[in-house]
């Protein structure tokens, strides 16, 4: 028994060992050769913000009607660039370091794991960013933050899932990278993050509001919003939809997502090498 | 059950730990048979119940055992499985069946520099590729300075890798290699890198870790000097299969002869009818040249061996035959017009070639047939037909004690210093 728990030790040892070195040739790399740097990291969220301000706030005049919409924007536009990074990346890792998988033996879900890893380092940038901006633009931060932090391991344990999901398909199919790009730009649409969820009620879709609202994507960044910038203004799964019961649905789901990532990705990894 | 059908015979009675054990291993790989990478066309395969591929078997139940201490070589043609077999050792690949038991740290290179990036410097991918091979920065900060010195690379560590030669490069991942300080180190083809004078530092290296009796080296390799430089014991991998397995002269010779065999295996051509292949006529369709027995040739006897030809004309005529230095380069020997012919028809002419005045080699002897119009005049000779590669003789001299970086041995020449 004790020679297991060494075993296990020795061997997560290594994981970890090659997991923070590809973390920070990763983060190193992003930024190689470019002027600004990682000050990128910061940018390109806030130019991307900017634009959507200017198409969807000032000029199609989309809003809640609270004051926090604009920085609720600036936040959600965050987390789903994270979601939408870390996936896209995720996946397509596994392909793009296979001069290393076929080279050498390491446990490889560290190489999903990294690059994610690395969209969580933006992502906690841009947070920041998001902070300092809130306080100049209405956010009312109270002891909810600290309830951000297990939103925020919920959704890379999300995002994880799907980027292990896709990326054991992707070494197989390469269609998967096509199709997940549409998926991607039709959950963009589907999440209230250019528009308020409150546009959808409005109109006489109220049922379409609670479903969108029991995605787990968009139950996660619902409650980043709720709980870091105003819990007064920004709805969640639990004030849309009324049955406790249902309002579990993403969370098991989330678990879900994550427990099927790494079990497919397990069934296949050992594969890999061959087949790359 | 285990080590009851090891091949290796040697390693019954050996007292050291056993540090690799390798047990009916069986590797098969899926070749696909259409481009099956897309949903397409696995779908198509699937509705229509094609499997879509083709099996093509690699290893067949491998066994051998690795001790501690052992300098331990594979060899085998290309496509012979060797690689294969290395990724199974490395873990990469997942054999089919058997098993790969490992005691220790296993440091494989497959290749050098695995995850090297361009746009890291030097010393980044130092660290880089430690952590691929499982060292964490204090362990590598302790090996840093001797990999550096190694490479003798001092100067360049803070500078990108892209910005280093190619030779550096290697150098640099040559270094990490053996300075790694794994307890199972699998090189796979890597000898043949850097200049003179790094070689020879490789060299040194091999030569020292040879005798540490805590390391144990892994070595596939196509150079057959350095198995017998090396290694302590051999394995012959041919179509999956160990072949020779145990003393490493053995293990040499045999590969040798493998390579001697299969060139002219593989180069039968498929002639139809009225043709005749390079170098043979209608007036001469047969000329070949035989070994008596076998072209791996271990003594110093005189070398026998035969040429067959088939000449109706009823004109003088004459053989040559030439020795040729495959390794060195160059002709060796060379008969001239000695060799005159009296028989015509479908003859088999026996020679022999004395053997005391060259040193080790590869050696070919090839065959002409001249045909000498005027008797009194040599110049008059006409070249009717020569052997080509198929139909020369290729031998491999391997006698004991023989071996020499030049063509003549010390019984044939010999510098005297006169003052």
């Amino acid at each position: 028994m004790k020679q297991l728990v060494n075993r296990l030790q020795a061997r997560y040892h290594y994981a970890l060992v090659v997991f923070k070195e590809l973390v920070k040739t990763n983060f190193k790399l992003r930024y190689q050769g470019s002027f600004l740097g990682v000050l990128w990291s910061v940018l390109q969220p806030l130019m991307l913000f900017a634009v959507m301000y200017m198409v969807f706030v000032k000029f199609l005049k989309f809003s809640d009607g609270t004051p926090t919409f604009p920085i609720s924007l600036l936040c959600g536009t965050c987390l789903w660039q994270f979601f939408s990074e870390s996936t896209g990346m995720g996946m397509r890792s596994i392909v793009d370091r296979g001069d290393l998988l076929r080279k050498i033996h390491f446990p490889n879900y560290i190489i999903v794991a990294s690059t994610t890893m690395g969209s969580m380092i933006s992502l906690a940038i841009n947070l920041g960013v998001v902070i300092l901006f809130g306080t100049f633009a209405h956010a009312h931060y109270t002891w909810r933050v600290l309830l951000v932090i297990p939103s925020i391991v919920q959704l890379y344990a999300i995002s994880l899932g799907v980027a292990l999901l896709l990326g054991s398909l992707y070494v197989y199919f390469r269609d998967i990278g096509h199709i997940w790009e549409v998926v991607l730009q039709a959950m963009f649409y589907a999440t209230p993050i250019i528009y308020p969820i409150s546009m959808v009620v409005d109109r006489g879709f109220g049922w379409a509001a609670k479903v969108m609202m029991l995605m787990p994507t968009t139950q996660t960044i619902m409650d980043i919003r709720h709980n870091l910038l105003s819990p007064e203004y920004i709805p969640t799964v639990w004030t849309t939809v009324n049955n406790k019961w249902l309002c579990l649905i993403p969370y098991v789901s989330s678990i879900v997502i994550l427990w099927l990532g790494i079990h497919v990705f397990r069934k296949y990894s050992a594969k890999f090498a061959e087949v790359l | 059950m285990s080590g009851n059908n090891t091949i290796d015979t040697a390693a019954t009675n050996d007292t050291r730990p056993v540090v690799l054990k390798v047990e009916h291993v069986a590797k098969y790989f899926r070749l696909p048979t259409e481009q099956a990478t897309g949903l397409k066309m696995a779908f198509l395969n699937w509705t229509r119940g094609i499997k879509g591929y083709t099996e093509q078997h690699v290893l067949r139940d491998i066994n051998f055992e690795v001790h501690q201490g052992d300098f331990f070589g594979i060899v085998g043609r290309n496509g012979s499985g060797k690689s294969t077999l290395l990724k199974i050792i490395s873990q990469i690949y997942k054999p089919e069946q058997g098993k790969v038991t490992v005691k220790g740290k296993l440091v494989p290179f497959i290749e050098l520099g695995v995850g090297f990036n361009p746009e890291l410097t030097g010393r980044e991918n130092v660290y880089l590729n430690g952590a691929l091979l499982g060292f964490t920065r204090e362990e590598i900060d302790a090996m840093y300075n001797d990999i550096v010195d190694f490479a003798e690379l001092g100067d360049f560590m803070d500078q990108k890798l892209k910005n280093y030669s190619s030779g550096m490069q290697v150098r640099l991942a040559f270094s990490v290699a053996i300075k790694a300080q794994g307890d199972i180190l699998v090189l796979d083809e890597v000898l043949a890198v850097g200049d003179e004078a790094f070689q020879r530092k490789c060299d040194n290296f091999f030569s020292q870790i040879k005798h540490d009796p805590s390391k144990t080296v892994i070595l596939v390799t196509h150079s057959m000097d350095a198995v017998k430089k090396y290694c302590d014991k051999a394995i012959l991998i041919k179509d999956g299969e160990i072949v020779v397995s145990g003393n490493k002269n053995d293990v040499a010779d045999q590969y040798t002869l493998e390579n001697l065999k299969s060139a002219k295996k593989s180069q039968e051509e498929q002639l139809s009818e009225g043709q005749y292949p390079a170098g043979l006529s209608e007036r001469v369709p047969k000329l070949e040249v035989r070994a008596d027995s076998s072209p791996l040739v271990k003594t110093s006897d005189p070398f026998r061996f035969h040429v067959e030809y088939e000449f109706n004309e009823k004109v003088a005529f004459y053989l040559i035959l030439t020795v040729l230095d495959m390794q060195r380069g160059g002709i060796v020997y060379d008969t001239a017009a000695e060799l005159q012919q009296t028989k015509h028809g479908h003859q088999t002419a026996t020679f022999e070639l004395p053997l005391n005045a060259i040193c080790n080699g590869n050696y070919r002897i090839t065959a002409q047939l001249r045909i000498l119009p005027d008797p009194d005049n040599v110049k008059s000779n006409q070249q009717l037909a020569y052997t080509d590669e198929n139909r020369s003789l290729d031998f491999a001299l391997r006698i004991p004690g023989n071996n020499g970086y030049a063509l003549l041995n010390k019984s044939a020449m010999r510098v005297a210093q006169v003052n």
